[in-house]
């Protein structure tokens, strides 16, 4: 729905107000829990997917706070982004039993078919590829996360049977 | 409150309603009351009990039998044989489920499971289920006979003690809390659970929600707290979800708010999602989350018990700490403490993975060896290779070889060992692993999970890592160890919280057990176990290569030549060492050097 708008406007609500009130929209739920800043840029960060520069300022400006606090905490935890991420998260467990079972080799493989390094996303902005904490199914490990779906047991050649179906069904949407 | 033997839960969704279902529950009513068994056995209506497709169904608690497809004329004949002479009747049972692939398997001999004892078997998101298997007695219990004090005895007695890892005795928590004068009160869960390769509370938090909100709302009124969070990290979305849906539950049943089950006590409870931050794990870094600040830890004392979130006396504990407590009230502290050992009560989730046959949850009394676990409870190890090293307590835990097979597992023996309790993380090692890599590997979470605030920790873990990653590469020099040696004691003294002084953890417990594998690396060149990278050469061997084209096919950096059906060959100055071809060959051809 953000898709029409130009880049640099679009992660700004200044200039978006679609965006604003979105975001307004959070900012009245949880404003007046004690220690909302946290629940706030949780609720920004998966309804919206990011918390750019602008929306940051925003944000501060609405709670009251100085910038520099709200960036703080942006920085300090690894679940926000301040860019918007591809339409697909790819996640590589990386906790001890996904690793001793072969995440490196899964990464090596999906790096070489999508042709982007880890923290990247596509050009065509379809798919991001991110490293992550141990999610906690380390009984079927390895283990890939894609979207909110956890793939498990994965070898090598499903890598590459998951990533063809995403580019599948985008070419089918 | 009355005590009931059975429980009969009746299904009353729409489909079941349709189908009759009111009719059975009055048929039951009427049976049971004519041979005298209403004051024996519960009768109550439940949403969703199977998918309604056989309805009208019913559940039947403590057996939990599940009959389906029932009609009026059934119910004396059942009513006769289930409650009067105790026997199944097996024509009206439903068909047992198709076996799913589960983390939680039928318990093996050597578990007992009290934390675990309703995951798998309850609906977690139906309260009635919770509540059919004895859930929320022990809150009633408490609050209409037991004093603050009650509690705290009774706890203390139990010998329970922390299980997110510290192992702090949780009497003595409650007391300090309790005893703390301040009006406002909090409560905290933390539901944090950082640790690779760990997720008992993950499982507690999706599987039996109300035993830990149980055993929170006991918690609150013995500590006199009105307000409470759940601190729960943001990778288990399910977990989340889960919570929310029986809070909300406990609400409508009055068991959360006002007035709890009719007492003048009050409490509420909320969950706090985290956001991708290991520290927070640590008690005084989640307060400063909560808060909504960046989760940086800070000295204690002062200590949360004395002035913990918004600055008030709060009370931590561990999901697992909280699911034990209704058990504790309802069973009795004897009961308890009768299980473990001297000075560990009990018993302990575990979540068993790595290269065992059985990987998965697991909950046994303290003082079970660790070769129990890795072969009675766990199977043994996957492709019947070598126990290597079985690493306990996560991150800041330690790894421990073969000569401790039969160490049995309580905190301080864990300790005296070189490793930690931790929350419960076991990943099981077989002789294919290398404990460089994997001491690497630790300190590489380490220090990208340090928060900065403490030099040691920051800069300390840093220096460490660089030093193995050296290692790793066939770049290690003589004094390496030595260095490592040096920085882990600096670390482990100087570092505030408790992340920077387990950090060293796993370097010293592998350097204690497997130093000849860093001599290896450092002194030969090699790696022992075939797998850092620089340390070693792939080759397909001619005689057994029979040309199928799989490697080459798979190569991602298209290392290897070779015809069809005839030997392929390994560029080794292309190669990057990923392994992939060893896993695709099915002949075996490809060895390591």
């Amino acid at each position: 729905m953000l898709d029409n708008i130009s880049p640099t406007t679009q992660i700004d609500p200044t200039h978006n107000p679609e965006l604003a009130d979105r975001i307004d929209e959070i900012l009245e739920e949880h404003k007046a829990k004690p220690g909302s800043l946290m629940v706030i840029l949780n609720e920004v960060q998966s309804k919206i997917g990011f918390v750019s520069e602008p929306i940051q300022d925003y944000i501060a400006k609405s709670l009251r706070v100085p910038v520099s606090k709200v960036h703080g905490v942006i920085s300090f935890y690894s679940f926000f982004t301040t860019q918007p991420r591809g339409k697909h998260t790819i996640k590589f467990c990386l906790g001890t039993a996904c690793y001793v079972g072969g995440a490196p080799q899964l990464i090596d493989k999906a790096k070489q078919l999508v042709g982007i390094e880890m923290g990247k996303t596509t050009d065509d902005g379809q798919i991001t590829l991110e490293e992550c904490r141990c999610v906690g199914a380390c009984s079927q490990a390895p283990v890939v996360v894609i979207d909110e779906t956890i793939h498990g047991r994965v070898k090598p050649s499903k890598v590459a049977q998951l990533i063809r179906a995403l580019e599948k069904e985008d070419e089918g949407a | 409150m009355t005590y009931f033997r059975s429980h009969i839960l009746v299904c009353n969704d729409p489909e079941c309603l349709e189908k009759g279902s009111m009719e059975i529950m009055q048929a039951l009513k009427s049976e049971l009351s004519s041979k005298g068994l209403l004051d024996e056995v519960q009768i109550l209506d439940t949403p969703r009990i199977g998918n309604c497709e056989s309805g009208p169904e019913i559940l039947v608690y403590p057996e939990g039998f599940h009959y389906i497809n029932l009609s009026k004329e059934n119910i004396p004949f059942l009513v006769e044989e289930q409650f009067l002479k105790g026997r199944p009747v097996n024509d009206l049972l439903a068909p047992p489920k198709k076996e799913e692939a589960q983390e939680l398997g039928e318990p093996t001999a050597k578990e007992i499971r009290v934390v675990l004892r309703n995951c798998g078997k309850i609906d977690p998101q139906n309260i009635e289920e919770y509540i059919a298997e004895d859930g929320y007695q022990a809150l009633a219990k408490v609050l209409t006979q037991y004093s603050p004090d009650d509690v705290i005895n009774t706890i203390t007695q139990s010998g329970l003690r922390g299980r997110g890892g510290a192992g702090f005795p949780t009497g003595k928590k409650w007391a300090i809390a309790r005893d703390s004068v301040d009006g406002q009160k909090y409560l905290v869960c933390n539901a944090d659970e950082g640790d690779p390769g760990a997720f008992m509370n993950r499982s507690v938090l999706e599987g039996d929600p109300h035993s830990v909100i149980e055993g929170m709302i006991i918690a609150a009124y013995t500590i006199g707290a009105s307000q409470g969070y759940i601190y729960c990290r943001a990778e288990y979305p399910i977990a989340i979800r889960t919570l929310n849906i029986a809070i909300e539950q406990a609400r409508e049943y009055g068991l959360l708010g006002k007035n709890i089950i009719g007492t003048d006590f009050s409490f509420d409870l909320e969950v706090r999602k985290g956001a991708g931050a290991f520290v927070c794990g640590e008690e005084t870094a989640l307060i400063a989350s909560i808060e909504g600040k960046r989760g940086e830890p800070r000295p204690r004392p002062p200590f949360p018990a004395v002035k913990g979130l918004f600055g008030k006396p709060t009370n931590i504990n561990n999901v697992e700490t909280y699911a034990n407590i209704p058990q504790i009230i309802l069973r009795g502290a004897d009961w308890y403490a009768s299980m473990g050992t001297e000075k560990s009560k009990g018993t302990k989730t575990f979540a068993l993975a790595g290269d065992v046959k059985r990987t998965g949850l697991i909950e046994v009394p303290f003082g079970i060896t660790v070769r129990e676990i890795v072969y009675d409870v766990g199977g043994g190890i996957k492709n019947d290779r070598e126990f290597k090293a079985i690493q306990t307590g996560g991150p800041m835990g330690g790894c421990l070889p073969a000569e401790y097979l039969d160490l049995p597992v309580d905190y301080e023996k864990l300790t005296q060992a070189g490793s930690i309790m931790g929350s419960g993380g076991m990943v099981v090692m077989d002789d294919e692993t290398c404990m460089v890599d994997i001491a690497r590997f630790f300190m590489e979470f380490i220090q990208d999970e340090s928060c900065g605030k403490c030099v040691p920790c920051r800069v300390g873990t840093r220096r460490m890592l660089e030093i193995l990653t050296r290692i790793c590469n066939g770049e290690g020099r003589d004094g390496d160890i030595e260095l490592l040696e040096a920085l882990s004691a600096e670390i482990k003294q100087d570092s505030l919280c408790g992340l920077g002084q387990g950090a060293p953890n796993p370097v010293v417990s592998t350097l204690k057990h497997f130093r000849s594998e860093y001599e290896a690396h450092i002194y030969k060149k090699e790696c022992p176990a075939k797998v850092c990278r620089a340390l070693i050469r792939y080759e397909i061997q001619a005689d057994k290569c029979v040309g199928c084209t799989a490697c080459a096919r798979n190569c991602p950096v298209n290392a290897i030549t070779g015809e069809a059906k005839k030997t392929h060959y390994i560029d080794p100055d292309i190669c990057i060492r990923c392994g992939i071809c060893k896993q695709v060959c099915n002949y075996e051809a490809v060895l390591v050097t």
